[in-house]
């Protein structure tokens, strides 16, 4: 456990003890207060599961050829296959079909999203926290990065890492992580800079502890909770900017179908009526954003002190 | 003030040769533009004859300063593609994206504030309720989506809006607009509707908050003491107040609004400049995408810079000298 003073421990336990249980167990009864979250909460458990066991429950391999007919192309939805399959959702214009594709493409989606969500979390999180903790023109040069950084917006910042770096899962990633970083720096520098003032951290001191060891293991854990609800809205925005830049085909490799691409793939039949390439990609997507979103939403409620009652 | 000023200059003029500079250096180390310009036809003499007039056989530290040179005199390099100066390029684009983002602004704005108005007013009302609802909706869904849906449903469907291009333009000042024409309009209202969503969304938001803040201050008792009628307090006390920080970050989405132009442009063909800027990536037209670059962050420090000066001026408790940047 680390030295923290009493008022802290109820609103950092959640997130930094969670065997902890009264904490955790009053977390939840504040967090089902709101209905519509829970419905969020749902959702985001619901597409978790869908994207993890995809392999198992998706009705097809879409990306073994082997087992894609080009007969079924572009088959409307509910209607049946050569060899008497029901295609729920329809057909793309290979004869895949749309319900397996939609399943592995959320499980694109969701990996790129969360893994630049984790590293840019981790990225911004120990800037922001070197900038609060040692002050002075670290914190200066740090924080004019991060100001200079918020001045343009994500997409144009995205595109100019992918104009830099190229295409790839991997250069996505760090583009979407360039773009992202400096939101949780100034989420935490934020907080830190009320924490570090704090008892705990001079008698950490006090104790000789590493600048390092203060850091990481005394400040980080009490600057947890809004960095939280940053991180699950900064991924919900991480899945949204990488499906567009798939969807401008300057994102994900086509070997890699996140549902930005699946829509994109959709986009050419959407002109001559057929809807559903595009559509239930699109559907799957703005479910799995909202879902993210009420979650955040509801989080910054609970895990905000001030509104605490 | 001119403190201010001049510190701010000088920083825009660092950030942008900074930005020149992580660009230049980014974008022309990725692909080799030789391959994709000269064809595989072409013999020795004709493959050295392009690189040396394009001049691609220097080191890349010369290649950014003679850039560097060319560029403080307006001379961005020439497409690789179109063989035409990039800035041109880019400037004969951008009233097309310019229009684009103003009718997303206006439409914005005209939806966005008296629905926020009305659900700050009655936060509690269905109506209320549903608006905000409606603008959680308008931050989540994905903008290309939308784009597709509008297409879908207004000009597949019901066929009543054309789905791509500006339609017929007019001449104004050299520059080609479509906001003058009946039929310029009809193309720009779904694009512009598209880019507004999220806009909108943010408005009601801002609006909504300014509004319930508001009403509870005491200026709104006195007034409402003095007998004013609510509609008075409401759109001349309370209006004033709450443009403040709605009109702050107007101008700071404009910008945005400019870059997630991209994404519009792209879904109805809109020939602007975010529609150049994709098509330059995917061919790797270097000069076009650095000149973009350039262009765009230009164009942002600049829109940040009128809305910091706005700002003092729109609300006098904002002193320059407090700003730090």
């Amino acid at each position: 456990m680390t030295v923290t003073t009493p008022d802290r421990v109820e609103t950092a336990a959640p997130a930094a003890e969670p065997t902890v249980v009264s904490p955790l167990r009053r977390f939840w009864i504040e967090f089902r207060e709101s209905k519509v979250a829970v419905v969020g909460l749902a959702g985001c458990v619901v597409i978790i599961a869908l994207a993890l066991l995809a392999p198992l429950i998706s009705p097809q391999n879409p990306y073994d050829l082997m087992q894609l007919d080009i007969m079924n192309g572009r088959l409307e939805p509910g209607e049946k296959g050569l060899d008497g399959q029901t295609f729920w959702l329809g057909t793309d214009d290979q004869g895949r079909d749309m319900l397996s594709g939609i399943l592995y493409g959320i499980r694109i989606s969701l990996a790129v999203g969360v893994a630049s969500g984790v590293l840019a979390m981790m990225l911004g999180a120990s800037m922001g926290l070197l900038a609060a903790y040692f002050g002075g023109r670290v914190d200066t040069l740090i924080m004019r990065v991060v100001d200079l950084q918020l001045s343009f917006p994500a997409i144009l910042l995205a595109l100019i890492m992918v104009a830099v770096l190229g295409q790839g899962i991997d250069k996505i990633i760090i583009a979407l992580v360039a773009v992202q970083w400096a939101y949780y720096a100034r989420t935490i520098r934020g907080t830190a800079l009320v924490e570090r003032r704090k008892e705990y951290i001079e008698a950490a001191r006090c104790l000789a502890l590493s600048d390092g060891r203060v850091v990481f293991r005394h400040l980080l854990p009490n600057c947890l909770p809004p960095l939280i609800v940053v991180g699950t809205v900064q991924v919900a925005h991480a899945i949204a900017l990488e499906a567009t830049l798939s969807f401008l085909g300057i994102g994900l490799p086509i070997t890699e179908p996140s549902l930005g691409l699946l829509i994109a793939n959709g986009f050419e039949y959407m002109l001559s009526g057929k809807y559903w390439i595009s559509f239930f990609p699109g559907l799957a997507l703005l479910v799995t954003i909202v879902s993210i979103n009420l979650v955040g939403d509801q989080l910054r409620d609970v895990l905000n002190p001030r509104l605490r009652k | 003030m001119t403190v201010f000023l001049i510190r701010r200059l000088m920083q825009a003029v660092v950030v942008l040769f900074v930005m020149s500079l992580i660009v230049f250096v980014g974008v022309y180390a990725i692909g080799n533009p030789i391959d994709i310009l000269i064809s595989p036809e072409a013999d020795q003499i004709e493959r050295e004859r392009a690189i040396e007039a394009l001049g691609l056989h220097l080191p890349m530290w010369e290649q950014y300063f003679v850039f560097l040179q060319r560029a403080v005199t307006g001379d961005l390099g020439r497409s690789f593609a179109f063989s035409t100066p990039a800035l041109e390029l880019i400037v004969e684009r951008m009233p097309a994206t310019l229009e684009l983002a103003v009718a997303a602004m206006g439409i914005s704005i005209l939806v966005g504030i008296p629905l926020g108005m009305w659900a700050g007013f009655r936060p509690d009302s269905v109506g209320g309720r549903a608006i905000m609802a409606g603008s959680i909706l308008g931050f989540s869904l994905p903008t290309f989506w939308v784009g597709l849906m509008l297409i879908m449903v207004f000009a597949v469907h019901l066929g009543w809006l054309p789905s791509t291009g500006r339609g017929q333009t007019v001449e104004v000042l050299g520059m080609h607009f479509s906001i003058f024409t009946l039929n310029g309009w009809t193309h720009l209202l779904l694009p512009a509707f598209n880019l507004a969503l999220f806009k909108m969304a943010l408005v009601i938001r801002l609006t909504r908050a300014g509004m319930r803040e508001n009403l509870l201050m005491d200026y709104v008792k006195f007034a409402r003491a003095k007998g004013l009628s609510t509609g008075r307090v409401i759109f001349v006390h309370v209006m004033k107040n709450i443009m403040i920080p709605v009109v702050t970050i107007l101008g700071l989405e404009l910008g945005s609004v400019i870059a997630f132009a991209v994404v519009t442009e792209t879904i109805f063909s809109w020939p602007g400049m975010g529609k150049l800027i994709i098509d330059s990536i995917n061919q790797l037209d270097r000069p076009v995408i650095v000149a973009y670059l350039l262009i765009t962050v230009s164009m942002f420090i600049v829109i940040n810079l009128v809305v910091d000066i706005l700002y003092s001026v729109l609300d006098p408790r904002v002193l320059l000298k407090e700003m730090k940047s």
